[in-house]
C-alpha cells in the first residue's frame, strides 16, 4: 500500500520530506564547518599549532603589520579592481558587437572566445607563462615600480575574465527589444546618444553580475596568477600557498577572515542591487 | 541582427579591443605553448641548456607521456574526475531538487547558502579544508573523543576527492537548479496522475527532462577536475598526484618546459573530447526532438 | 438514487499564512454527469478540482470516490484522471508513448497497451499523428493526446482544468462539441473547470457556481441563469439588471418592496423576506417603447436612452432612469430599423413582466 498523504499536502512537496532536509542540513554543515573554523581560529591566542587557547583580537593588527600579507592583499585588491573594470569594459563591448552584428566567421570567432572560459586554467596559466618570458616581459616588468610590475598578473586575469563578462551581458542582451533603439533614433538621438542612453541602462543588471563575477573571479584566482606572477609579485592566495606549504599563523586566517567578509558583502549588495534592478 | 556592413565604425570600434586581447593574449600564447610542445632543449657541446630551445623538433615530448607512470597519471586524473563529477551528481541532484520544491519565498536563500562558499577564495577553502582535516583537526578531535581515533585523513585518495567534490558542488547545483526550476510541475502531477509512483515519475519524466542541466553540470564540474593540481597538491601527497601537479612540476623544479607544454596539450585536448561528447549528445538529442 | 461517483464533504483546504482556498465545500457529483465547476479566477475551483486528483489533499474532510473514503490516497491509486491546462503532453515521447504511459507504468501488457493506445487515439481522431512528438503538433492537437491519455485509463472520472482557455475561439467551440460528444460516448463523469460561464452553461449537466472558496449555488444551466439563488450568481451568469430594495411587508405569497430607481412593486415568492433584498431582471425580458405601456402585472419605468450598441440580430439600448442609475435592455432587430427604433437622448418606457424578476435575499 501506498504511503497516504498527509493532510493539506501535495504528493510534490518534496521539501517537506525528511531525508531531503537531513541531506541538506549534513551538506551545509560540512560545507560551512571548514570555513567557520578558520574564521574560529583567527582568534586564538596561540599562534599556531590548531589547538584553541583562548579568545583575542590580536591576530587581525597583526596580519595588517605583517608587510607580507598586506601587500599581498593590496596587491589582490588593485588586480581585481583593474580586471573588473577593463574586463568589462572589453567584455562588454565584444557582447553587443556579438549582439548586435552578423559576420564572416561569427560560429568560429565565438568558439575561440569561448576557449579561455572551457579549458583548464593551468594551460592557459603556463602558455601566459611562455608568452610573457619569451617576449621579454617578464624580465622587463621584474624591477618595475608597484603598480607595474602587476601588469603581467592584470593581463592575464583580463584575458580569461572578459569572455565570461560576454557571456553574461549577452544573454541580458537577448531581452532587449530593438524597437527601442530604433524609436530613439528616429526622435533624433545619435548612435552614441543611443547606447549610452538607452542600452547601457537595459543592460544594467547584466554588467553588474558581469563586473562581479570578473571581480571574484580575479580576486579568487591562484593557478593563473602563479604562473603569471614574476619573483617580486605576490597576491593573497598565492601568499596562503606559500604560508601553508612552511606553517601557517593565524594572522593568515584573520586576513582570510577579512577577505570571506568583503566577497560575502560584496556577493549580497550585489545580489540586492540586481533585484531592485529587477523589481524596476 | 544587422551586418557588420551596415556600420563599420561601431562595428571595429566594438570588436578591436576584445580581439587584440584575445588573440595577444590567448592565442599567441597557446600558439607559444604548442611550438614549445614540439621542441627539445638546446644541446650546445654535449651540454643542456638551461632555457634556450631547438624549436620544433617533433613529438618527442608526447612520445614521453607514453611513459607508463606518466599514463597512470592520467588514467588516475581521469578516474578521480569521474567519481568526484558522479559524487556531486548525486548529492547535488536531490538538493537543487529539494530547493526547487522549497516555499518560493525561501528558494534564493537556500541556493545562496550552497552558492556562496563558492564565492570565497578557493585557496582559503582548501586551507580551511586542510586544517580540518589535519592531525589536530576538528574532525580528528570528534574522532578522539569518541575514542575512534586520530586518524591519518591527509594524503588520501578520499581526502582528494572530498577535497573536489567539497570544491566543485556548486558548479553542479547551479544548472541543476536552474532546469528543474523551469520544468513545469504539471509534467510530474500528470505522471503521477497517469498511475505512476514517485520512482517511476523520477526516472521516466523528471530526469529525462532536466538531462540538460545535468550534463551542463557534469562538464561543468568533469573539465576543472581534470585541471585540479592544487587540491591534491593539498590534501594528497605524492602518490596522489593529478596530471596537473604533473604539468606544474615541469614548469617548476624539474624546468623541463617542453615536455610540461606537450602534457598541457593533451590535457586541453582531453577537454575537447569531453566537449565534443557533449555536443555529440546535444545535437543527438536536438535530432530526436526535431 | 445510484450512489454518488465523487462526494466531497464539508472539505476545507487552508494554506500557511492562513489563505482560505477551499472553505467547507460539500457536493455530490452523480455517475454520468458532465458537471462544472465555475467560479472567477482565485475562487478555489481548480483547487478543489486537484483534491478530487490527488494532486492536493484538503486540510480537513472527506473525499469520497465511488463510495471509498480518497482523501488521503495518493493521485496514482486514484480512479481518476486529469487533463491539465497546460495539456502536460511529455514532450520526450511520442504520441502514442504518451498515451501509453498511464498503462505501461502500471504494468499492462504490452499487446493491450497497443490495442487500447490505438482506440484511444482513434477516439480523438489522432491515429495518424502516433509517431510524432508533442513539438510538432498544433495546441489543439496536444489537447487531444492530452485526453486519449486520461481515457485510455479508463477512469471513472475524468478531470478537465480549463480544458478550453488556450485554444482560439474556433477551436475552443469545435472542442467543446467534442467534449460533449465523448462524454456521450464513454459513458463516464467528466468534472471541468471553468471560469467562463458559456463554456460551463453549453457544456454541462450541473454546474456548482463558486466563490471565495465556497459554493454558492449547485444547478442545472437552465436553474442557474433563470433562478439564480443570489445577487452574486445572478450577476456572474449573464448579464443583469439589479436594483436594491427594501421589503415593505409580506403577505402570503406577495412581497411589497420599495425598489430604488422604480419605485414600490409586488413580487410573488416563496420565501419570507425581509430587510434588503435585490431585484434582479435580465435584459433580454424587458420591453422599450415610446408610450406609456399598458396592462396588468407590469412594472414599468421612464429613462432616457444613453447609449445603442448594434449586434445584428440584437441590440443592446442603455438608459438612465430618472435618479441616474441605468438599465440595459436587449431588443431583438426583429424589422430592419433595430433597436425598437429608439435613439440617443429619446425618452422611453421600459417594462417588464413581474414574474419575470426576481428576487434575491442573499
Amino acid at each position: 500500500m501506498a504511503a497516504q498523504l498527509k493532510p493539506g499536502q501535495g504528493p510534490l512537496e518534496f521539501s517537506r520530506r525528511l531525508w531531503l532536509r537531513t541531506l541538506f542540513a549534513i551538506t551545509i554543515l560540512v560545507l560551512y564547518t571548514p570555513i567557520f573554523v578558520l574564521i574560529a581560529f583567527s582568534f586564538n591566542k596561540q599562534n599556531r599549532g590548531g589547538v584553541w587557547k583562548g579568545f583575542t583580537f590580536e591576530n587581525y593588527p597583526k596580519a595588517w603589520n605583517n608587510s607580507a600579507i598586506f601587500d599581498a592583499m593590496i596587491n589582490s585588491l588593485t588586480i581585481a579592481f583593474v580586471t573588473t573594470l577593463v574586463a568589462t569594459i572589453i567584455g562588454t563591448m565584444v557582447a553587443v558587437m556579438l549582439w548586435r552584428f552578423k559576420f564572416p566567421g561569427k560560429p568560429a570567432y565565438e568558439a575561440v572566445m569561448g576557449l579561455p572560459i572551457v579549458i583548464p586554467e593551468i594551460c592557459m596559466g603556463v602558455a601566459l607563462l611562455l608568452f610573457f618570458n619569451k617576449s621579454g616581459m617578464t624580465q622587463l616588468l621584474a624591477g618595475a615600480v608597484w603598480p607595474l610590475n602587476l601588469l603581467t598578473i592584470i593581463i592575464a586575469h583580463i584575458a580569461f575574465c572578459f569572455p565570461f563578462v560576454t557571456i553574461v551581458v549577452r544573454s541580458r542582451l537577448v531581452g532587449f527589444n530593438r524597437q527601442l533603439e530604433e524609436a530613439s533614433k528616429d526622435l533624433g538621438a545619435t548612435e552614441m546618444q543611443t547606447f549610452w542612453k538607452i542600452l547601457v541602462p537595459f543592460m544594467k543588471p547584466g554588467l553588474i553580475a558581469g563586473a562581479l563575477l570578473a571581480f571574484t573571479l580575479s580576486l579568487d584566482d591562484f593557478v593563473i596568477t602563479f604562473f603569471t606572477a614574476g619573483p617580486e609579485t605576490v597576491t593573497f592566495p598565492v601568499k596562503i600557498y606559500s604560508m601553508v606549504k612552511t606553517g601557517v599563523k593565524y594572522e593568515v586566517n584573520a586576513a582570510s577572515t577579512v577577505l570571506i567578509i568583503i566577497t560575502i558583502v560584496a556577493t549580497v549588495l550585489a545580489m540586492k542591487l540586481q533585484s531592485t534592478e529587477k523589481a524596476n | 541582427m544587422d551586418d557588420w556592413k551596415s556600420n563599420r565604425n561601431v562595428f571595429w570600434t566594438l570588436s578591436t579591443p576584445g580581439t587584440i586581447w584575445l588573440v595577444l593574449f590567448f592565442l599567441i600564447p597557446i600558439s607559444i605553448l604548442f611550438v614549445l610542445s614540439m621542441s627539445d632543449k638546446l644541446v650546445v657541446d654535449g651540454e643542456t641548456s638551461i632555457n634556450d630551445y631547438d624549436y620544433l623538433t617533433g613529438i618527442t615530448n608526447y612520445l614521453r607521456a607514453l611513459d607508463p607512470n606518466i599514463i597512470s597519471i592520467f588514467l588516475r586524473t581521469l578516474w578521480w574526475s569521474l567519481l568526484s563529477t558522479l559524487a556531486c551528481l548525486l548529492i547535488g541532484y536531490p538538493l537543487a531538487f529539494g530547493i526547487c520544491f522549497a516555499p518560493e519565498r525561501a528558494r534564493p536563500l537556500l541556493l545562496l547558502l550552497i552558492i556562496l562558499p563558492f564565492w570565497i577564495n578557493l585557496l582559503i577553502r582548501t586551507y580551511a579544508l586542510k586544517t580540518t582535516m589535519g592531525a589536530n583537526g576538528i574532525i580528528n578531535w570528534i574522532l578522539e573523543t569518541v575514542g575512534i581515533g586520530p586518524v591519518s585523513l591527509l594524503g588520501t585518495t578520499p581526502a582528494v576527492i572530498f577535497g573536489l567534490v567539497y570544491v566543485f558542488l556548486p558548479f553542479m547545483v547551479l544548472p541543476l537548479y536552474s532546469t528543474i526550476e523551469r520544468l513545469d510541475r504539471s509534467f510530474l502531477e500528470a505522471s503521477l496522475d497517469l498511475g505512476a509512483t514517485q520512482a517511476q515519475t523520477f526516472w521516466r519524466v523528471t530526469f529525462p527532462l532536466t538531462m540538460p542541466g545535468v550534463v551542463t553540470g557534469i562538464i561543468l564540474v568533469f573539465i576543472p577536475c581534470l585541471g585540479m593540481f592544487l587540491i591534491s597538491d593539498e590534501l594528497g601527497g605524492a602518490s596522489s598526484w593529478m596530471i596537473g601537479n604533473v604539468i606544474q612540476k615541469q614548469f617548476g623544479s624539474s624546468n623541463d618546459w617542453p615536455f610540461g607544454s606537450a602534457l598541457s596539450f593533451i590535457l586541453m585536448f582531453l577537454t575537447f573530447g569531453v566537449l565534443f561528447l557533449q555536443w555529440l549528445y546535444q545535437r543527438r538529442s536536438k535530432g530526436v526532438s526535431a | 438514487m445510484a450512489e454518488p461517483i465523487v462526494s466531497v464533504r464539508n472539505v476545507w483546504r487552508r494554506y500557511p499564512g492562513g489563505v482560505v482556498a477551499v472553505d467547507n465545500v460539500s457536493i455530490d457529483i452523480e455517475q454520468n454527469e458532465f458537471f462544472a465547476l465555475l467560479g472567477p479566477s482565485g475562487c478555489g475551483k481548480t483547487t478543489l478540482l486537484r483534491m478530487i486528483s490527488g494532486l492536493d489533499t484538503p486540510s480537513e474532510g472527506q473525499i469520497m470516490i465511488g463510495g471509498e473514503d480518497m482523501s488521503r490516497t495518493p493521485p496514482n491509486k486514484r480512479p481518476t484522471n486529469m487533463v491539465f491546462q497546460s495539456y502536460a503532453v511529455f514532450p520526450h515521447m511520442t504520441v502514442a508513448d504518451n498515451v501509453a504511459y498511464g498503462l505501461r507504468v502500471t504494468g499492462v501488457a504490452e499487446p493491450e497497451v497497443q490495442v487500447r493506445v490505438k482506440e484511444g487515439l482513434e477516439m480523438v481522431k489522432l491515429g495518424h499523428l502516433a509517431d510524432r512528438k508533442p513539438d510538432q503538433m498544433s495546441g489543439g492537437q496536444r489537447q487531444r493526446v492530452a485526453l486519449a491519455r486520461a481515457l485510455v485509463k479508463r477512469p471513472k472520472v475524468l478531470l478537465l482544468d480549463e480544458p478550453l482557455s488556450a485554444l482560439d475561439a474556433k477551436l475552443r467551440d469545435d472542442m467543446r462539441l467534442e467534449l460533449t460528444r465523448l462524454q456521450k460516448t464513454v459513458g463516464i463523469t467528466f468534472i471541468i473547470v471553468t471560469h467562463d460561464q458559456d463554456e460551463a452553461l453549453s457544456m454541462a449537466t450541473r454546474i456548482a457556481v463558486m466563490n471565495k472558496g465556497a459554493i454558492q449555488q449547485v444547478a442545472t444551466p437552465q436553474q442557474l441563469y433563470e433562478q439564480p439563488s443570489s445577487r452574486f450568481v445572478a450577476d456572474f451568469i449573464g448579464k443583469v439588471n439589479l436594483f436594491d430594495a427594501t421589503v415593505i411587508g409580506q403577505k402570503g405569497k406577495s412581497v411589497l418592496c420599495d425598489a430604488k430607481s422604480i419605485g414600490k412593486i409586488e413580487l410573488e415568492t416563496s420565501k419570507t423576506c425581509q430587510g434588503n433584498v435585490t431585484i434582479a431582471v435580465r435584459p433580454e425580458k424587458l420591453k422599450i417603447s415610446k408610450t406609456e405601456p399598458k396592462g396588468a402585472g407590469l412594472i414599468k419605468t421612464q429613462a432616457k436612452v444613453r447609449d445603442v450598441a448594434y449586434y445584428g440580430d440584437w441590440s443592446e439600448v442603455v438608459a438612465d432612469m430618472a435618479d441616474g442609475h441605468h438599465i440595459s435592455v436587449n431588443v431583438q432587430n426583429d424589422s430592419r430599423e433595430g433597436g425598437a427604433g429608439v435613439s440617443i437622448g429619446d425618452k422611453v418606457w421600459v417594462n417588464w413582466q413581474a414574474a419575470d424578476s426576481l428576487l434575491l435575499t442573499e
